[in-house]
């Protein structure tokens, strides 16, 4: 079984700009995968390398074993890229607009009861008749997810499909979609709302400037950092010498030490204790990957 | 095969949805300039031996609209999407570039048909004309509409902007245009402007439409016919190559 996506040592420059920096990633079939990284990081630019908007400066992309440039007719009716701009068709209504969809990648008739089903999946059924002019942004954005699905493709790139969405949708969306997953869709989006990442993906990929700096399952990312929080309020509010190097932020009177096992609140406790500290408020907190993404953005 | 015909289908609706201004304006148009010209014109200029000046200038504006609306078609179409950004649903596609190019063109030249058959149809309320060579009629009015459908497409590749396109239209499209004996036999010009004439490939797809009608023309039809397969050929080829490329449309 070829994996989903396949790429190896990619490279984009725009003019000077060395936007993809010698990218190699393998997702297999069946993953829900996450790509994140902050503004500009090339998340974009990779995506729309894969769906052939854009040509590789070197290296090679494929899909399900199919090469994007060579091979790209059968890469592309693969694959499914929801668009991070909020682009449509002002000619025609919703209904119209995913029946053509389907159409170019050769399906007809026989894929309306497909295309019934992500109008109510994307909760569309109402606007199906509607002009795409006349649609709200957040419907817009639904229409737009509907295109990327309407050939039914088995690798699905969602290119931060929940920007400008509300809470309804995000939920009714990742219902739907992770009953894609569940039928054997690969599922790959961007996002910055990271405790979407977090709950949905069971692998993620951090870039910076062009390189990917991280990737790693979900769990092992939470793991691997500083993964616990201690937040104290102290009277007085002072932390003996040895507690300082844990000392991670302060701010509103508490302190935050980072942790990595909970054993050693009882080591900070009693080091309090012996510098005749009084401890009035505990709270001890999880990381999540929002924690890990900062800290690994910031280290490199 | 059905990528294509749905491109096809789509481009078609894309107009017949607007009919008012794709097609119906078109030939309102056509209209004044015959009522106008002809009214003017009609006692003062005699083209060929037995063939009125309205008579003349009939197949002249149907061929001149079916030219413009098949470049239209095209073009617009494709600015369009470039500036609204929805072309990218398309180039998200397996369609070949050999598949764009065809739709398009079969689009174009569907417009360009339609409009131009219009013009004639309701000009011959006016006047009658012949019908001499009709196998000649269609293979110019053919041959003009893909030419001029390929021309959109590259015009609507190359433009990143309405204006942009406006200036191609304004500054090549309707001087070869006007400037192709429309409303005028090119023996009529002084010898250096006939000569000029010469090079404007508008001309050879009037003169020889028109002689399709009447029987008779500035030159012969199969000279005319050679020239204007070639154009088509010259500019599918182009069209192609910047469509197989990806030029400004994948980055
Ligand atoms: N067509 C282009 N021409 C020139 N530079 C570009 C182009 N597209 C992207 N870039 C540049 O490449 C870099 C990566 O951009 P990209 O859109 O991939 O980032 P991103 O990770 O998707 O960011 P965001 O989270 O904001 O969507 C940026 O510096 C951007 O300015
Ligand atoms: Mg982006």
């Amino acid at each position: 079984m070829p994996p989903a996506i396949q790429i190896d040592q990619v490279h984009k420059f725009f003019g000077k700009l060395h936007a993809v920096r010698g990218i190699d990633l393998t997702i297999e079939q069946g993953e829900f995968f996450a790509l994140l990284g902050p503004n500009g990081a090339g998340k974009s630019t990779l995506i729309n390398l894969l769906a052939g908007l854009l040509r590789p400066t070197s290296g090679t992309l494929s899909v399900m074993g199919h090469n994007v440039v060579d091979d790209y007719r059968a890469a592309r009716r693969l694959l499914g890229v929801v668009p991070q701009e909020l682009v449509f068709d002002p000619f025609f209504n919703v209904r119209e607009m995913l029946r053509f969809q389907a159409g170019y990648f050769g399906r007809g008739p026989e894929n309306d009861a497909w295309i019934d089903e992500i109008l109510e999946g994307l909760g569309l059924t109402d606007k199906a008749n509607t002009n795409m002019r006349a649609l709200s942004g957040g419907m817009k954005r639904r229409a737009l997810i509907g295109q990327a699905l309407a050939h039914k493709p088995p690798v699905i790139v969602l290119d931060e499909p929940t920007a400008g969405v509300d809470v309804e949708l995000r939920q009714m969306l990742w219902q739907f979609i992770k009953r894609l997953n569940k039928d054997g869709h690969t599922i790959i989006l961007t996002t910055h709302y990271l405790e979407e990442a977090e709950t949905l993906c069971s692998r993620v990929a951090m870039m910076k400037q062009g390189e990917i700096v991280a990737l790693d399952s979900t769990r092992n990312l939470l793991d691997r950092f500083q993964s616990k929080q201690l937040k104290l309020k102290l009277d007085p509010n002072r932390l003996p010498e040895e507690l300082l190097p844990l000392k991670r932020a302060e701010e509103n009177g508490y302190v935050t030490l980072g942790i990595t096992q909970t054993g050693e609140i009882e080591h900070v406790l009693t080091k309090l204790r012996s510098a005749d500290i009084t401890v009035k408020d505990l709270q001890l907190t999880e990381a999540d990957l929002e924690d890990v993404f900062i800290e690994i953005v910031r280290g490199h | 095969m059905r990528g294509l015909y749905t491109l096809f289908k789509k481009e078609i609706w894309r107009f017949w949805k607007v009919s008012f201004q794709t097609v119906a304006a078109p030939v309102m148009t056509a209209l004044l300039y015959l009522l106008i010209f002809s009214h003017v014109l009609e006692s003062h200029v005699q083209v060929y031996p037995g063939v009125s000046y309205t008579a003349f200038l009939i197949p002249g504006l149907a061929m001149m609209s079916l030219l413009q609306n098949s470049f239209a078609n095209s073009s617009s179409s494709l600015i369009q999407s470039k500036v609204m950004g929805n072309i990218v649903f398309l180039l998200l596609t397996p369609l070949s570039y050999w598949e764009f190019f065809v739709a398009f063109l079969a689009a174009a030249v569907v417009r360009g048909l339609v409009v131009g058959l219009s013009v004639y149809l309701v000009a011959l309320l006016w006047v009658d004309i012949p019908v001499t060579h009709p196998g000649l009629i269609l293979a110019f009015a053919f041959l003009g509409s893909a030419m001029l459908g390929a021309l959109g497409i590259i015009a609507g590749i190359w433009a990143d902007k309405f204006d942009q396109l406006a200036a191609f239209q304004n500054f090549i499209i309707m001087p070869l245009t006007f400037l192709s004996g429309v409303f005028y036999s090119i023996h009529s010009l002084p010898p250096f402007w006939q000569k000029v004439s010469h090079l404007n490939p508008f001309f050879y797809m009037i003169d020889g439409f028109r002689y399709g009608f009447f029987g008779q023309g500035d030159i012969s039809p199969s000279i005319s016919l050679s020239i204007v397969a070639i154009c088509f050929l010259a500019l599918s080829w182009l069209t192609l190559q910047l469509l197989k490329r990806g030029y400004k449309l994948r980055g």
